[in-house]
């Protein structure tokens, strides 16, 4: 009592599909989710622009025109400040973009469809964050290096955790607004507020350069407790302080504690 | 998991979203090796109950079975026995085609192999486009791709050919007739009568989020004795005189010149009687036809409503 079926030898031999399921290994998942986001930010024009362009022409601007006033050499104070952009723009408004149109796009849940588990689909996100970001402070350092930039060798080990530091603050914030808008306001916003913490965030002036309300809101900020901590740290080879410390583990916690009841897959 | 229980087994389910009841007490039961298609218009309740066996919808009440677990409780472990074509695919909007498929291969311990798959599938000349640049019918077997590639037991597919041109179509029913050969259990949704009808071992009809009839697609348009048959001949023959040949509850017609029409329960006595009275009006049969009720009239008789694509 079955109705005449289609005829699957030829193209389909017997037992092409015979079940052997099973997950992959967490490594190997991990490693293939990272390595594609990573191809696909680096193959993407906007998020190259964002991520490596305005940086670049930022950190040459600012050190070799006279547009703001800054200690000399300028360098040492605008190449923190360009690392600190290229962090957020990487985690926050780069990840506010993708995960918004990755939703739209329905990836989040094909991928949770399969056997990676919740906790991996945001860590190989995380891990591809982590990667785009690793290949900005090598670009970008090396560039700063080649305009004169002298960072205290004693403070590179503290500038890679506050680094890391701003990674998960701007990477939490990126995920709660790609994750809860749709795709197209999300972008909307989260262009909006990268313009904003740059400006009014210590990211391209020093907050000691601007008038005092602005300099203690951008305190606050995690871009300027990021580009700030970056600063110190990398003049003097000191440990950063707690401040910018603080500031950012806070951002953290905050946007993390939104963002587990408030994003979601579609 | 004893070889006898069923694969998917969705008792008394239902699931409301605010004020709207989208699965309203819904019952079915799949077995290893078969394919089950659930049938029904748009917003009849399909997607919502295919959602709640892949873990992604909570249930508000009802048992869900799948493979043996609660599909809310564990649904890592699940996923990697099944396979899921969610409705229109899903991917990174910029990924290309060969590279989804690859990472999604990643996701399970013996996947086959990307490359035959991509190929058999028709996608090498598209392997290197982004995924939004596809179109529906690519981003489609794409999708299909990324379901089987893990070599699952159980494998859901939500409108599989929707998008679709009948080549694809063709291919995509020879795919899932491989997949129910090899012993892999398929529920699948479609608002295809002849999808339906081509493909499934059950079929479950469901309207407003509850089951209207199930059955094997042969019983469910065998169970009425209304039948037709329909010929041509010389017009102008005496219909009164071919009912009264026939046995009693028969009627005859000519609706158009030429062309007749017997209603009633069609078997090889009453085939030989109408084509031996037309004998002896001098006059041949042609181009008889018996015409079966196709799942599509079953389906306006329980609903009074038309199938919507």
């Amino acid at each position: 009592m079955t109705a005449p079926r289609p005829t699957a030898g030829r193209t389909f031999p017997p037992g092409t599909f015979s079940p052997r399921p099973g997950g992959g290994s967490p490594g190997r998942m991990l490693a293939a989710q990272a390595a594609t986001e990573v191809r696909l930010a680096l193959r993407n024009g906007e998020q190259v622009l964002l991520t490596l362009l305005i940086p670049v022409v930022l950190m040459v601007g600012l050190a070799t025109l006279e547009l703001v006033p800054l200690p000399e050499p300028r360098i040492a104070a605008v190449a923190p400040g360009v690392l600190a952009l290229a962090v957020m723009s990487t985690a926050f408004t780069g990840q506010a973009i993708a995960l918004g149109f990755d939703r739209r796009y329905g990836v989040v849940r094909r991928l949770a469809a399969t056997a990676l588990p919740r906790w991996l689909l945001v860590a190989g996100r995380l891990v591809a964050v982590l990667g785009v970001v690793a290949l900005q402070m090598v670009l970008l350092g090396a560039l700063a290096a080649g305009l004169g930039w002298r960072p205290e060798p004693a403070g590179l080990g503290w500038a890679l955790l506050l680094v890391v530091l701003g990674c998960a603050a701007f990477g939490a914030l990126g995920i709660l607004l790609g994750g809860t808008r749709g795709a197209a306001r999300g972008r909307a916003v989260a262009t909006w507020a990268g313009v904003r913490l740059r400006g009014g965030g210590g990211i391209a002036i020093p907050l000691d350069r601007l008038p005092e309300p602005l300099a203690a809101v951008g305190a606050v900020l995690p871009s300027g407790a990021l580009a700030e901590g970056l600063r110190d740290t990398l003049t003097t080879g000191d440990p950063p302080g707690a401040g910018p410390v603080l500031v950012l583990l806070g951002w953290t916690v905050a946007a993390a504690a939104i963002a587990v009841r408030a994003v979601r897959l579609r | 998991m004893s070889s006898s229980a069923p694969v998917v087994s969705v008792r008394g389910l239902v699931k409301r979203y605010g004020r709207t009841t989208a699965v309203d007490g819904l019952d079915l039961a799949l077995d290893a090796g078969q394919v089950l298609a659930l049938l029904g218009p748009n917003g009849a309740g399909k997607t919502t109950t295919v959602e709640v066996c892949e873990g992604f919808v909570t249930a508000d009440a009802g048992e869900v079975r799948v493979l043996g677990t609660d599909p809310a409780g564990a649904p890592d472990a699940l996923r990697a026995r099944i396979g899921v074509m969610p409705q229109g695919g899903g991917a990174y909007p910029g990924v290309r085609a060969a590279e989804m498929l690859r990472l999604v291969a990643a996701c399970s311990a013996h996947p086959l192999d990307v490359g035959w798959l991509t190929s058999v599938l028709g996608l090498d000349s598209c392997a290197r486009t982004p995924y939004k640049r596809l179109s529906g019918g690519q981003q489609q077997r794409l999708a299909l791709a990324c379901a089987v590639v893990g070599r699952p037991e159980l494998v859901f597919l939500d409108e599989p050919t929707a998008g679709m041109d009948p080549q694809g179509r063709r291919l995509v029913w020879e795919l899932i007739g491989a997949l129910r050969r090899d012993g892999v259990a398929v529920l699948l949704t479609t608002h295809l009568m002849e999808e339906a009808e081509e493909l499934a071992d059950l079929v479950v009809i469901v309207d407003h989020g509850q089951v209207v009839a199930q059955g094997s697609p042969v019983a469910l348009t065998a169970t009425t004795e209304q039948q037709e048959l329909r010929f041509r001949a010389r017009p102008g023959m005496d219909v009164a005189g071919l009912a009264a040949a026939l046995p009693t509850g028969y009627g005859a017609d000519e609706p158009i010149a030429g062309r007749y029409v017997v209603r009633g329960r069609i078997d090889p006595v009453v085939l030989s009687t109408i084509t031996g009275w037309c004998a002896a009006q001098g006059a041949l049969a042609d181009d008889v036809q018996v015409a079966r009720r196709s799942l599509e009239d079953v389906f306006l008789e329980l609903t009074g409503r038309e199938l919507r694509s």
